[in-house]
């Protein structure tokens, strides 16, 4: 049984961490989050770009550093605990993975490297209102390679250059690529609850768009991304829980009430326990999800849903608890407890939200049960 | 990152394998008979084969007549050895707690008594400790000792002995002191349960059956050189023999996601439909999926810590708290799902033999037995965490003076 990171991937997620520290502080994220003309921290990107993490799983051949998904995830938990304000999930874990994912030869070579160099921002534009994206709710149209409609919320949708979008051509749906620093295309910035991961509303008039796999195949290939997507987002999403217990409990071991440190209360101490639980249980669930990324392996999407569930709903258990645990200054602006309140509601709808990913597992599991 | 075995573990997995091959049993007991002695017959012949293989406690010491193997070695044997009807082992308190015990704290002739017949299965022990006015907490036992020449004298009461009514021999932390704090006056012994003064009853559950017993102790009679550690030292004693127990009180073990899967293709749902494509249902269906699957992985990250040599702590109660937890919501969730039928607890009429019924009738049990949901938290912020001990009042008081309730 080797069910762990190796000592190699244990040592970067330390470099990575050491790196967050110096590059995303609190004090920084909160550059963007009170900056309302600034999307995202520029500098952090690039030196993200720098240590070749946007690469890390594009194999070399295309730009990338080549190291794999296991790696991928250890940064993916490092950016998650320091709420890094920067693009990373949506041109790494959904433009990146749907180019590798779907892309032809002649994409992928033109793509990755540049995605790997930090000379791309990507997004995902599946969503066109309130309520689940399904088969029956996207209304965006591609015809003659022009893309027209609308999508709302895309998130970095005003900041990135390159969308891939979810649209019907003849009636049949497919992902495609679209420039957002060409013709046909008017972004609108959002007011978000987390405003360090902006998000914009994307209305398309006849913009050029390229077909990224097969045609009449896009509801089968999004699927495929969000599941690779989903169990890189409960990397990030475990990493902030887990901050959010650290929080919780440096402040329950100095505040007194009634004489003694609140950490000596039971009704503190379960809270704590069980936020330990929801996490480890998260963690666990997000390795097995590591494994069969890594591997391609045919329990990817279940593993994918369980990974999601565990860490969206930890996730929120952990950020809400951390502000309860702090009482009234939890409440304030100057506490970091809302930047991974915010991130913590923002990470677990940007994929979907829990409930859509509970009916897909369901789903599968009467298949697999059935068979 | 894989599931795959060490090449050290794959060759002893490919021994065990080749062992059990041999020697297992292929044909399942008949377990009706149950207390009569008929299985308990087979579990001591396994137990002695086991024993003389190497395979009985593989991480015992050569001295104490083990082979000196690994833990992950004896997991990966109780792997296998899953994968045949082998027998109830009522020996795993025994071996896991109590004799080791004894090991530690016995004198030579003692040790060379004991650790062979209970290794071989010819030997069972209990574990007395809980009583009425003490179950979390074990400090607050009330069966005294009082010392008479050579000897002493046991009077009180144990209660949720397991085994205590096939057992040969047990462990008992009786008062001796009570007129210093309730950790300082506690003594351990080694006791003959075979002794007239000894009575077991065993204790009617809630469910209807009888897993455990009380132990009743009228003038039972011992050696001092039954005691097992110092005077009075007891409760340092008793702390060697709880370290063991998280490892020996498994999860829970019941009907479970897939069971209420299968069971909610069949049950009509609010409309008509099965009750599986109630929108309600299947939320809860995949909260257990992910909570299971958790455990599981979780479990798997232990074994790797186990293979690589590193002593698992106390992060491994998650499993209990939340696996008697889940069976409890389960079981009430799927007899819910049965509307008014769901009253029946028949084998012959309700879904898939009652086995809904009888996990809704242990979980209570099993949130409480080998630490409550409480402790285990508690355990979880104090030992995991770092958070401070609850404040104690009972620390510096004589036992005698300690306020008692019911």
């Amino acid at each position: 049984m080797n069910f762990d990171f190796s000592d190699d991937q244990k040592f970067l997620k330390s470099e990575a961490r050491k790196f967050l520290e110096a590059n995303s502080s609190a004090a920084q994220v909160r550059k963007v989050l009170d900056d309302d003309g600034k999307a995202y921290d520029e500098a952090l990107w690039k030196a993200v770009a720098g240590q070749g993490w946007l690469g890390a799983a594009i194999p070399e051949e295309h730009g990338g550093l080549g190291l794999g998904h296991l790696e991928l995830c250890v940064i993916a938990e490092e950016l998650g605990r320091a709420v890094a304000p920067i693009p990373f999930a949506s041109t790494v874990y959904f433009l990146a993975e749907a180019v590798m994912l779907a892309g032809d030869e002649a994409q992928k070579s033109d793509l990755l490297p540049k995605i790997a160099a930090g000379e791309v921002i990507g997004c995902l534009a599946t969503s066109e209102g309130p309520g689940p994206v399904t088969p029956g709710s996207i209304q965006t149209t591609v015809s003659g390679g022009k893309l027209t409609g609308t999508k709302v919320p895309v998130t970095d949708g005003d900041i990135a250059t390159l969308a891939v979008v979810l649209a019907k051509e003849n009636g049949k749906l497919g992902l495609f690529l679209v420039d957002l620093t060409g013709e046909g295309v008017a972004r609108e910035a959002l007011q978000t609850v987390d405003p360090t991961r902006d998000a914009a509303k994307l209305v398309f008039s006849g913009a050029p768009a390229t077909r990224l796999g097969p045609a009449g195949e896009g509801f089968a290939l999004l699927e495929q991304v969000l599941d690779r997507a989903a169990i890189l987002l409960a990397f990030e999403q475990t990493g902030g829980a887990d901050k959010c217990l650290e929080m919780a409990k440096a402040y329950a071991l100095e505040r007194y009430a009634f004489g003694r440190v609140i950490a000596s209360y039971q009704a503190i101490k379960h809270k704590l326990a069980d936020m330990y639980v929801r996490n480890e249980l998260a963690r666990s669930n997000a390795y097995y999800g590591a494994w069969a990324l890594n591997t391609n392996a045919p329990e990817l999407a279940v593993a994918a849903s369980a990974a999601r569930i565990a860490a969206s709903e930890a996730y929120w258990f952990a950020a809400k608890e951390n502000i309860q645990t702090h009482g009234g200054i939890g409440f304030t602006w100057e506490v970091d407890a809302h930047l991974y309140f915010r991130r913590s509601r923002q990470l677990g709808l940007v994929a979907g939200a829990p409930r859509v990913w509970k009916e897909r597992l369901v789903s599968q599991l009467e298949r697999r049960n059935a068979a | 990152m894989d599931f795959n075995d060490t090449p050290e573990e794959a060759a002893y997995r490919a021994q065990v394998r080749a062992w059990l091959d041999e020697n297992a049993p292929k044909k399942a007991l008949d377990l009706t008979d149950m207390e009569g002695g008929g299985s308990m017959a087979a579990s001591k012949a396994w137990q002695a084969k086991k024993a003389a293989a190497g395979y009985a406690q593989i991480t015992w010491p050569k001295e104490w007549g083990g082979p000196g193997g690994t833990p992950i070695q004896q997991v990966i044997f109780n792997q296998e050895e899953a994968a045949y009807p082998i027998p109830p082992n009522p020996f795993q308190i025994g071996l896991g707690m109590c004799v080791p015990t004894v090991m530690t704290f016995a004198d030579e002739d003692t040790k060379k008594r004991f650790v062979g017949p209970a290794l071989r299965g010819e030997e069972i022990w209990c574990q007395l400790f809980s009583e009425p006015s003490g179950g979390s907490d074990v400090a607050a036992a009330r069966t005294r000792a009082v010392r008479d020449g050579d000897d002493w004298v046991i009077n009180g009461q144990k209660v949720w002995t397991t085994g205590a009514q096939f057992s040969d021999f047990g462990i008992v932390v009786v008062r001796t002191n009570p007129d210093a704090p309730k950790h300082k006056g506690l003594t351990m012994f080694w006791v003959d349960m075979k002794d007239p003064g000894i009575e077991v009853r065993p204790i009617h559950q809630m469910s209807g059956g009888s897993g455990f017993n009380e132990v009743f102790f009228t003038d039972v009679r011992v050696k001092d050189s039954q005691r097992l550690g110092a005077v009075d030292d007891g409760w340092r004693v008793s702390l060697v023999t709880l370290m063991n127990e998280r490892l020996a009180v498994g999860g829970a073990t019941g009907a479970g996601w897939s069971q209420f899967l299968e069971a909610a293709r069949t049950v009509p749902g609010l409309d008509g439909a099965p009750a599986l494509k109630d929108q309600a249902l299947r939320e809860k269906l995949a909260d257990w999926y992910v909570q299971a699957e958790g455990l599981k992985h979780t479990r798997n990250r232990t074994l790797t810590a186990l293979s690589k040599g590193a002593t698992p702590g106390p992060e491994s109660s998650i499993g209990k708290i939340v696996s008697a937890v889940q069976m409890q919501e389960l079981a009430h969730t799927a007899i819910e799902m049965l509307d008014q039928y769901g009253i029946i607890n028949d084998p012959e009429l309700a879904p898939l033999k009652s086995a809904f019924h009888g996990s809704w009738m242990m979980a209570p049990g099993l949130r409480i037995a080998g630490g409550t949901d409480e402790i285990l938290k508690n355990i979880i912020a104090e030992r995991v965490l770092g958070l401070p001990g609850d404040i104690r009042v009972d620390k510096d008081v004589p036992f005698k003076d300690m306020p008692t309730g019911r």
